[in-house]
């Protein structure tokens, strides 16, 4: 079995999701040929209506290593939520 | 809404679902069942065979590359594709079943070798193994699904409303699997040079078996406003294949001879050598639980 194919990730939008969320990774040729596996390997059981493919090393991802000093700050500072706000109940996916 | 699970936060919580895709629907629900005044129904019944026989044959054929392929992705590619022909042949023998008073199992598994109508094309040994390789499959399977694809896309209109269902949601899987092949033609033709050389050979073996897609069967001549009449589709189909392999830089076989057993064809019954041993493998199991159920 050949290992040469490069590996992409894959975001699916599902039928009522708002956004592209990520299903996971495949082997493929080439782009055109990636979002058609993604179309067989996880579209199988009618779970999107739109598919992105991104080569995986397009992706730069934040280390482990880096974890506290990443999300750590954010941890305490609640007023940055919009919940001091009034929200009129007619906004929907606020 | 979590994201831990993808398919969670791909459909939100207010479905209940045994699986993460919702909103299936039953393809042939709603049509009229009435057979339509003055067909003759035994013509119907074979030719419902033979469009059935056509995909459940193929469809056997493409489940051996399960695991075999030269990918995973590629595995479930074929056997994506392979389920999509056995729901064709699923709902194409239920109606022949409806002529003849037997159901889609006794009429895939009890049948034997005479009794099968599928061309020839869809049984012939294309490999994994001796007969062939992934060249030889793609090959096959891109002279099937265009002349497949242009058969159904008459077939909407057909006089019978089954028939014409059928055509309706088959139409969006063949063309799928049209692209398939010609996506895998197209890089193989225009890859390396061992590539070309196997695809080129792949359409060697398969080009034998095109003209007998084309023939016109006495069942297709009876039956008038229902069927259609493959020979009616024969320069659309050649206008698909030009295209492809002149993309992918191949040339068209000049062998287009028939290949036939006995000067006869798989519509009438009489099969390759390859069939008997397909049959075996896929019937055995009914045959030897009878009713067997997952």
């Amino acid at each position: 079995m050949s290992t040469s194919w490069p590996l992409w990730e894959v975001f699916v939008r599902g039928k009522r999701g708002l956004n592209h969320v990520h299903v996971g990774s495949l082997h493929a040729p080439d782009a055109e040929m990636a979002l058609r596996n993604a179309r067989d390997v996880y579209t199988r059981r009618n779970e999107g209506v739109s598919i992105w493919v991104v080569p995986a090393t397009a992706i730069t991802a934040s280390s482990p290593d880096e974890k506290d000093p990443f999300f750590a700050p954010s941890g305490d500072k609640v007023y940055r939520h919009p919940t001091f706000y009034a929200i009129p109940e007619d906004v929907p996916h606020l | 809404m979590s994201f831990d699970n993808a398919y969670e936060s791909l459909l939100g919580h207010e479905d209940a679902h045994w699986a993460f895709g919702t909103g299936f629907s039953e393809a042939l629900s709603g049509v009229n069942r009435e057979f339509p005044p003055g067909v003759d129904r035994e013509a119907l019944a074979a030719y419902c065979l033979m469009l059935g026989d056509d995909a459940l044959i193929f469809s056997q054929r493409l489940s051996e590359w399960c695991s075999r392929a030269p990918e995973l992705e590629e595995d479930i590619a074929l056997a994506n594709i392979a389920l999509d022909l056995l729901g064709q042949a699923r709902m194409l023998l239920t109606r022949a079943g409806e002529v003849l008073d037997r159901d889609e199992d006794q009429l895939a598994y009890l049948r034997d070798e005479r009794e099968f109508r599928n061309v020839h094309l869809a049984e012939i040994d294309c490999g994994p193994g001796p007969g062939g390789d992934f060249g030889t499959t793609i090959a096959r399977l891109l002279v099937f699904s265009s002349w497949r694809l242009a058969l159904f896309s008459r077939l909407r209109g057909s006089a019978d409303p089954v028939l014409a269902a059928i055509a309706e949601k088959g139409l969006k899987e063949l063309a799928y699997h049209r692209d398939h092949a010609a996506q895998w033609t197209v890089r193989l033709g225009d890859g390396t040079d061992e590539s070309h050389r196997r695809m080129q050979a792949g359409l060697a073996r398969v080009w034998p078996f095109v003209d007998e897609l084309f023939a016109t069967h006495p069942v297709e001549t009876r039956l008038a406003g229902v069927a259609v009449d493959p020979a009616s589709l024969r320069s659309e189909v050649d206008g698909v294949l030009e295209a492809v392999l002149n993309a992918a830089g191949l040339t068209r076989p000049a062998d287009t001879r028939a290949a036939r057993v006995a000067g006869m064809a798989g519509r009438d019954g009489v099969h390759t050598e390859a069939m008997g041993y397909l049959l075996a493998e896929m019937q055995h199991l009914h045959r030897s639980l009878p009713g067997a159920v997952w």
